[in-house]
């Protein structure tokens, strides 16, 4: 990758100086950018079946660990298996988040006192920025990761479509971090992660141009995974699963696919426009013959669509949960099901929310808090429900339950801090400032990272074939319940008081100091309660205790083959019988498997 | 299901008591700022039924949740699974219906009240903001002998029509206690409609990031009387002409902004004060050292880049010769000759001995 952006560097520069022209850094990172990540594409070794296969050679697809290198380096180079994706997006989110976590946690404490500390107002604006769209990454990461190991193994497939898309969908991915991290260290950026134009046009900071260009081919990586996740469960359902007995989970990862496939070519227009503005000297959103207001437009059309793409994944795995840990059917799965549709084609038309008080058109303004109020509406269906699924059952708490708990309290807190943000008389008031940080960080780990967490105590097993510590376990969950609760709502607070978001200091004249303080301390405490998880499923790797079959007691098809899964997942397709939750009623079962070879 | 009908009955019961504990504890951890405008009165009232809203939503979901945790926990040695249902069609209908009423509802009443609060009155004294980064500045096109303002004057009881536009980058004009808010775009003007009712000192905060020192772009923001205003006014209307070299220095300090970023008194902002600074020695970015005389300072002043003090950033803007050249030949139209370079030095030196 470095070779490939020296390259692009130095062709650059040639050219620039041939023409006797002054160097122009914009021009030398895009072209250099694009270069050092399709080379590093190439020597990864992810283009090659398809060079084959272009040239008319026949490539039988690569099954099973390499043959001369042990079975983990697997892990580190590209592979076919759904599940070894799976974990490397998830291995991968993992550190992603961290590393963002990590940034939050300095700039928290850069704003525990009024007065800058020890960052100056650049490297604060850099910070702040960065962990937005590195967050941001890290999510799309984890519902990659979700996705490609759960759903193959819940329609009863042995993979996903297309096996070397889905190797692309991944490692695209790690050259754009490459690129975020390199507009990091090179003097970063201060346009926050939304980029707008005419800042991110003017700004002299080179990092802005490394930021773009890192998050303009995440966008590759969504749309890809995507298609693959879309035709893979419109064909490779097990015999007898029709749309309405798949494990939930599917639908809400379904719902977040329909949206990242056609929904992220806009926000890959407005990056694209503004990286030949700088870079060309093309002008697309300068006035007097641009316009500003259209990058946020076109911004938005993915931006908001794509919180869905977060949170619908995360709110499926809660669904899928629930039913498990109450010991009952899940309440009213079509309406469930069908929320997340729902959610996902509104939640098209509600793009112009974040542009209330932008100058677009006042007539405009209407209608779009209109189409936002609605999405209220399904999403209370999902609580109502869940609060149905556990009504009268038996429930059980470990971990996992834990977490999709916390994730129903703290999704809650972001759901109804939402409708005050749609009405405009209020939105005039909150927007652009920490209430929304506040409502944004609620929804985000309501609808992500909880359920996220849940998910990777709950399919540890299955994946490895250990169990996690329950102990240490539940010390994460009561440090970061409690401790996000207090951060999110004290965001809200000093808002609401007029703390603005995305900046370096603030005044001491409101009175927020104190919670300021609170919101660091708290943020803390969620850092430490997240080493303590990656402790814990890293040390049980190797001492957890061997786990059982179906230590969860589910009734899903994934529960009722070996842990860890066998290379190709069952050996005859499962055959749907039944519905996916009928916790408590007796003989009855949702797939019949046949006997399995044991994993390797 | 056993006892559904009188489980039902201790949930709504304690739905009820919740909705009132989540009302007191709401309104009170979350405050708004003071009041200070005719469009904040509607604008808290909504905030009003809203937290109501939250409150009572809040309490449903919580106690249903937490009641299931307490009472339908599975007991040591339970081996059993939960009551077998499926749903209830009704249940989802009505779940569906009241939200949808609700929302629909809060909707219709916020398209009135933003109408009220974006309502235009007869008698509007228009002003111009304009954003730059990262100060404010304003000018009153009724009141012409009134020149560039960093600090917003407003006459109380009258509807103010902001006039905004941006020399660079999106800014966004917020005072919190008057509620609402507009972006600033540049080449394109928005307008904000504000009342101030009630007199006292405010700032506007810039609420959309603007670059480096986006968190320090205030202005302080007066609501006078009526009779204040005209007195202020009459106070900035004295003719440039009858200025000394050091008053028009001054004026210029503060109409072209250069005083938000450089104090007079010491107080360390993004560019050097001018406190002391003529003939002082600064060491320069990059090494080396220079004598701060006339000449240095004309040199900053016009190519703000080509010396920066050793701890300074070079983000001053390079346009003043042009904007100098501009003022002056509108006001040579009015029949007064300035040099605003040599007077603002003389400023500069005055302040900086």
């Amino acid at each position: 990758m470095a070779v490939g952006i020296g390259i692009g560097f130095a062709f650059v520069a040639g050219l620039r100086s041939a023409q006797g022209l002054e160097p122009d850094p914009d021009l030398a990172v895009f072209i250099g950018g694009l270069l050092g990540a399709v080379l590093f594409l190439l020597f990864a070794g992810v283009f090659s079946d398809w060079l084959k296969l272009a040239g008319g050679r026949d490539v039988p697809l690569r099954h099973g660990p390499p043959e001369h290198r042990p079975a983990w380096t697997r892990y580190f180079s590209v592979d076919y298996n759904h599940k070894v994706i799976g974990i490397q997006y998830t291995v991968t989110a993992i550190i992603v988040l961290l590393f963002g976590g990590l940034l939050a946690i300095i700039f928290r404490l850069e704003l525990v006192y009024p007065g800058m500390q020890f960052l100056n107002p650049q490297q604060y604006n850099t910070l702040f920025s960065a962990h937005g769209i590195i967050m941001i990454v890290s999510i799309l990461l984890g519902v990659g990761g979700m996705i490609n190991y759960l759903v193959p193994l819940m329609i009863g497939a042995k993979d996903m479509a297309y096996p070397r898309l889905n190797a692309f969908s991944y490692w695209v991915a790690v050259p754009a971090a490459v690129l975020l991290f390199i507009g990091l260290v090179v003097g970063g950026w201060d346009t926050g992660w939304v980029g707008y134009p005419t800042l991110s046009t003017r700004s002299a900071l080179i990092g802005v141009q490394f930021f773009l260009l890192g998050f303009y081919i995440v966008g590759f990586s969504s749309i890809a995974g995507s298609i693959n996740m879309v035709v893979t469960t419109f064909t490779m359902r097990a015999p007898g699963m029709g749309l309405f007995r798949m494990p939930i989970f599917v639908w809400g990862a379904l719902a977040a696919s329909l949206i990242q496939m056609t929904a992220t070519q806009t926000v890959g227009v407005a990056l694209l426009l503004v990286l030949v503005q700088r870079a060309f000297g093309l002008n697309f959103f300068s006035p007097p013959d641009g316009d500003p207001l259209l990058y946020q437009h076109l911004f938005w059309f993915y931006s908001h669509p794509v919180v869905y793409v977060f949170v619908l994944p995360g709110l499926g795995i809660i669904s899928e949960l629930l039913p498990v840990f109450a010991r009952k059917p899940l309440f009213g799965y079509r309406w469930i099901a069908l929320s997340s549709i729902a959610i996902a084609l509104v939640g098209f038309l509600v793009w112009a929310h974040h542009m209330f008080v932008s100058g677009m058109d006042d007539s405009l303004r209407v209608p779009f808090m209109m189409a936002t109020l609605l999405v209220a509406v399904p999403t209370g269906v999902k609580f109502f429900s869940w609060v149905g699924t556990i009504w009268q059952g038996k429930l059980i708490f470990p971990t996992p339950m834990l977490f999709v708990l916390g994730a129903i309290s703290v999704f809650l807190i972001g759901g109804l801090t939402g409708p005050i943000l749609a009405t405009v008389p209020t939105d005039m008031h909150l927007h652009d400032s920490y209430w929304i940080v506040g409502h944004f960080h609620a929804t985000m780990f309501g609808g992500f990272v909880f359920p996220f967490f849940a998910a990777l105590y709950y399919w540890f097993p299955k994946a490895t074939g250990r169990m996690y510590n329950e102990s240490l376990g539940k010390l994460h969950f009561y440090l970061m319940t409690p401790a996000f609760w207090v951060m999110s709502l004290g965001q809200m607070r000093i808002g609401l008081l007029g703390m603005r978001r995305r900046i370096a200091d603030y005044d001491p004249s409101l009175g927020i100091e104190q919670t300021q303080l609170l919101i660091t301390i708290a943020g803390l405490i969620i850092g430490w309660s997240v080493l303590i998880m990656v402790y814990n499923l890293v040390a049980s790797l190797r001492s957890g205790k061997v786990a059982v079959r179906n230590p969860w007691g589910s009734r899903s098809p994934e529960w009722q083959i070996p842990s860890p899964v066998p290379e190709m997942n069952y050996d005859q397709p499962p055959v749907v019988v039944g519905d996916p939750y009928d916790y408590g009623l007796a003989d009855s079962t949702y797939v019949q498997v046949a006997p399995a070879t044991p994993g390797d | 299901m056993k006892n559904n009908g009188r489980h039902l009955a201790i949930v709504a019961v304690l739905v009820v008591i919740g909705s009132v504990v989540t009302y007191y504890l709401l309104t009170a951890i979350y405050k708004l700022p003071t009041a200070a405008s005719q469009q904040a009165g509607p604008i808290d009232t909504m905030f009003n039924a809203h937290f109501l809203a939250i409150s009572v939503l809040f309490a449903l979901i919580v106690v249903f949740i937490l009641y299931s945790i307490v009472v339908f926990r599975r007991q040591p040695g339970d081996e059993e699974d939960g009551a077998h249902f499926h749903g209830n069609a009704a249940l989802e209908i009505i779940w569906t219906i009241i939200p949808l009423v609700t929302v629909i509802g809060f909707g219709i009443w916020a398209a009135f009240v933003l109408r009220v609060v974006t309502a235009e009155e007869p008698n509007e004294l228009a002003i111009k903001v304009t954003g730059r980064q990262w100060s404010w500045i304003f000018s009153y096109p009724d009141y012409e002998d009134v020149g560039l303002t960093t600090e917003l004057v407003l006459p109380v009881d009258r509807q103010i029509r902001l006039e905004m536009e941006s020399d660079d980058v999106l800014h966004s004009f917020w005072v919190p206690e008057f509620r609402v808010k507009q972006d600033l775009l540049p080449g394109q003007m928005t307008v904000l409609r504000i009342t101030p009712n009630l007199v006292g000192e405010y700032k506007v905060r810039c609420a959309e990031i603007c670059g480096l020192d986006h968190a320090n772009m205030l202005s302080n923001i007066r609501v006078v009387s009526q009779a204040e205003f005209e007195q202020w006014l009459a106070d900035q209307s004295v003719s440039i002409g009858n200025l000394s070299l050091v008053e028009r220095g001054e004026k210029w300090a503060t109409d072209f902004g250069c005083i938000a970023c450089h104090s007079i008194d010491g107080t360390g902002m993004a560019g050097p004060t001018w406190q002391g600074i003529f003939g002082s020695e600064e060491s320069l970015e990059g090494g080396g050292s220079v004598t701060v005389d006339e000449d240095y300072l004309r040199r900053s002043i016009l190519e703000p880049g080509a010396q920066i003090v050793a701890g300074y950033q070079n983000i001053m803007p390079a346009t003043f010769e042009q904007q100098f050249a501009d003022k002056e030949a509108e006001l040579a139209q009015t029949g007064v000759d300035v040099d605003i370079l040599a007077e603002l030095i003389e400023y500069i030196s005055f302040v900086g001995q």
